[in-house]
């Protein structure tokens, strides 16, 4: 069954029509990748998803419920966590602070009880603080929770990022190029700690990425992008082989020497 | 810094030329003169004098520190130069002072500047003397960067102080004057004879200027061994001593505050009232601004709003023959506070929304124009029946506590009143950030979009920022008003919320000390020394250009924004890729 579906949605800047016409369904506990050429619309449809953008037509839903008009927060508590293609952190916050804000659509302690630090409200402090030190061991970065987040190497800034989205206890988790930038070694890292967060923690994931070992490597469903349409979508090996496909990243021609 | 060594002569001649550039201001802006008046030390230097020491020191050192790559001799002749070269700058300005009238151009420059200037002697002896004093600060300033940290900081020290206690002079009698108890004793008498000057004159006797720069430069020499001798032993305690050994400084902190007015004096006690209500505006000021990054310039609305809440509520000057004011309830200072309060919090939130989508420049033009429309709006002829227009309103109703009142002096009661509120609005401030709020509101601060995807609720997160801030200048504002016992417009112009902004930024943004600090810099120190109230702008100005430059984290950060802008400070990161975790542990998440 689809978590998150998108029908006829349209996105234009001015003149530019950055997705047009974008229907996909992304099926609940799959790894989904998007792909496709830089400019291709990916990103613009990731900010519609999470309440970024608005679209100027069609509809998305998240398990039935739209979210288009929608704030970003109120998508974001319907159970939707995202990740940016260049990294934004809170810099200059630690590493647990970060996290204990994504985990902020769980809380529920008001200012009076801030002010007045009733036990109910140091208890749910206290927990928020447990709960992200897990996050942090989870994602590979115990012991680094008191670093400024600017500090960090750019690997742990990747992954910290994802524990922050983590934190908001998502259904389904849209990640932005979360290799971007990393070495074979560090790719390979993340791939496998991607395709835990769908086994161990039954979040679905959404994703953005140009490295195709990893596209074909992990997921279940391409769906690939060109100009903001639509041109293929199927399994890894199915889109491989497409010569629109071909055609789209490595230009005309190219799909007819290949064959 | 200079990767080409730079030649000794060039840099004297431009370290010099500035610093002529700027003598030449600072005395054709009459500082020289009027700073004069005033002796530090009795009867060897004026704070007029010590200005201009001050410039030669500078440069001088700053020429030092320029050719940090050549020998110490050309170092110090480098920084002689310099300091000669910028007294030659006020050699010529005295001989053009006394060949052509400069006065209808340049109001100071009058004979006695020239007098001032040339030390009392005659020309030609004046010049080669001139010369030669800036060359021998010039030279000093050099000696400075060449003596090791561990001796230069204590001899800053001592300097400060001598400068700092020279100037306090007269505060330092009035106190012992308006207190009963000192002015007998002849123990204090003695000490007063023995460190000031006495009669008309002022500042600190020879003695008492030497004894007093001992005693400060040789503390601070031993401070660090000292600090951290105190610091080895409470750590050594067991932690409930510890514990102890805290609360009962912090005890001793609160029974010092409040027994000082008794040992301030009425003039003293005002003083750190207004300082205190500045504090308190600077700390609401410092959660909009500090906390949550939203640059408001028209704060100074909801200190009018909190004044003009009070004023009305409480006037008595109401009726025909008072005047325009036609309406007014007539109630208690401690019925009217919560009005106050309530009615600035109010309009915190009413300012909030409309300025909830805007950031950065814009949220700080359209602040500052809602600070500008509060103050017309209680100028207009429409509410003149309620606020008085341009006349304001007298006679705001005074804090009464049973019979308390009566024991108290007024200076004192507010003293008493406004401590409380302080520690009131401190209290709130830290717990409002150590919260889940002011983590949403540092969140915010760093990057809003991200904030608001991470499930931050932007509408509240800011409104409520923008409620407490405002809720706290409506307090300072209504204890403003009665303590002055009039309201006008022009007591709330763009100025003040201006003067606020900079106790935060001096202070430290988000620094809850850094902020009370500032306020006792920035309008304390003012407020004390007369002479400067003058220059209070211009010294400002100075003040937050030299703090941007050397100390852009401000006075006293808070330790997040000190590893900030000093990145090296903070622990080193590992730069090696951690492997990510191992399956086994995900279980719980």
């Amino acid at each position: 069954m689809a978590i998150l579906a998108s029908r006829k949605v349209v996105k234009r800047f001015g003149g530019l029509v950055a997705v047009s016409d974008f229907d996909l369904e992304v099926r609940e506990l799959s790894i989904h990748s998007v792909i496709g050429p830089n400019g291709a619309g990916k990103t613009t449809f990731f900010n519609c998803v999470t309440g970024f953008y608005r679209p100027e037509g069609g509809e998305i839903t998240l398990d039935g419920h739209m979210l288009v008009g929608l704030s970003p927060d109120r998508i974001t508590r319907l159970g939707i966590s995202r990740t940016y293609q260049n990294i934004r952190l809170f810099n200059n916050m630690t590493a647990l602070e970060n996290i204990q804000v994504g985990e902020d659509p769980h809380l529920r302690s008001g200012i009076v009880g801030a002010i007045f630090r009733t036990r109910r409200v140091r208890r749910e402090e206290q927990e928020t603080v447990e709960e992200a030190r897990r996050l942090l061991r989870f994602v590979g970065l115990a012991g680094q929770g008191d670093l400024l987040a600017k500090n960090l190497p750019y690997g742990s800034q990747r992954r910290l990022e994802i524990a922050r989205a983590l934190a908001g206890k998502p259904k389904l988790l849209l990640l932005d190029e979360p290799t971007a930038g990393m070495n074979t070694q560090e790719t390979a890292e993340m791939t496998a700690f991607i395709r835990r967060l769908r086994d161990e923690l039954r979040i679905t994931i959404l994703l953005i990425e140009h490295d195709m070992r990893v596209v074909m490597g992990i997921s279940e469903t391409v769906t690939v992008l060109d100009y903001g349409e639509k041109i293929a979508e199927g399994p890894p090996a199915q889109i491989q082989s497409n010569p629109r496909v071909i055609e789209a990243y490595l230009g005309r021609g190219s799909a007819a020497r290949a064959n | 810094m200079a990767t080409q060594r730079s030649s000794p002569f060039v840099t004297a001649v431009q370290q010099g030329a500035i610093a002529g550039g700027v003598a030449v201001l600072l005395t054709l802006m009459g500082m020289v003169e009027t700073f004069n008046e005033r002796d530090i030390v009795q009867g060897v230097i004026s704070l007029g004098i010590l200005l201009l020491v001050a410039i030669y020191l500078v440069f001088g050192s700053t020429t030092a520190r320029t050719l940090s790559q050549s020998q110490v001799s050309v170092r110090i002749g480098a920084s002689a130069l310099a300091g000669a070269i910028g007294e030659l700058f006020l050699v010529g300005l005295v001989i053009l002072g006394q060949q052509v009238n400069l006065r209808p151009v340049f109001p100071n420059a009058s004979p006695e500047l020239w007098e001032i200037l040339q030390f009392g002697l005659s020309a030609p002896q004046s010049y080669l003397a001139m010369l030669g004093f800036g060359a021998v600060f010039g030279a000093l300033g050099a000696g400075l960067t060449l003596v090791s940290r561990r001796y230069r900081g204590p001899v800053i020290v001592g300097f400060l102080c001598v400068v700092l206690i020279g100037l306090l002079d007269d505060l330092i009698g009035i106190t012992i004057a308006s207190n009963p108890m000192f002015a007998t004793s002849p123990v204090i008498e003695t000490i007063n004879q023995f460190f000031f000057a006495q009669g008309v004159e002022n500042g600190l006797s020879k003695a008492g200027a030497v004894v007093v720069f001992l005693v400060a430069s040789v503390l601070a020499y031993h401070w660090p061994t000292l600090r951290s001798g105190a610091r080895s032993r409470t750590q050594a305690m067991p932690a409930g001593r510890q514990h102890t050994l805290a609360l009962s400084m912090y005890g001793l902190f609160v029974v010092i505050l409040l027994i000082l007015p008794n040992f301030l004096g009425p003039y003293l006690t005002d003083v750190s009232n207004s300082v205190m209500i500045f504090t308190l505006m600077a700390l609401g000021l410092n959660i909009v601004v500090g906390f949550a990054g939203l640059l408001d310039l028209g704060y100074v609305a909801f200190f009018a709003i909190g004044a003009y809440t009070m004023g009305v509520l409480t006037t008595t000057a109401v009726g025909a023959e008072s005047g325009q004011i036609v309406w007014g309830p007539g109630l208690t200072f401690w019925w009217a506070l919560p009005f106050a309060v309530l009615f600035s919090l109010m309009a915190g939130v009413l300012l909030g929304i409309p300025v909830l989508r805007m950031r950065g420049d814009y949220l700080a033009i359209v602040t500052l124009g809602f600070g500008e429309i509060v103050r017309i709006l209680a100028l207009s002829d429409a509410l003149k029946p309620y606020t008085g227009g341009s006349q304001g309103i007298v006679e705001p109703a005074m804090p009464t506590v049973g019979r308390l009142s009566a024991a108290l002096s007024s200076q004192g009661l507010y003293y008493y009143l406004l401590l409380a509120c302080v520690g009131l609005v401190i209290f709130v401030a830290i717990r409002l950030r150590d919260s889940r709020q002011g983590r949403s509101w540092m969140a915010v601060r760093e990057d809003e979009d991200v904030a608001q995807a991470m499930g931050v609720r932007l509408v509240s997160t800011k409104l409520l920022a923008f409620a407490s801030g405002a809720a706290m200048a409506g307090l300072a504002g209504a204890v403003f008003a009665s303590k002055v016992g009039s309201i006008y417009p022009n007591s709330f112009d763009l100025l003040k919320s201006i003067n606020v902004l900079a106790i935060v930024i001096v202070g430290g943004m988000g620094s809850i000390p850094g902020v009370i600090l500032g306020s006792l810099v920035l309008f304390g120190l003012p407020e004390l020394l007369r002479e400067f109230s003058e220059y209070r702008y211009f010294v400002f100005g100075a003040v937050l250009v030299a703090m941007m430059l050397t100390r852009p984290e401000g006075l006293w950060p808070s330790t997040k924004r000190k590893q900030e802008l000093h990145e090296n400070m903070g622990p080193e990161a590992d730069p090696r890729p951690q492997v990510l975790s191992t399956p086994g542990e995900a279980g719980s998440v």
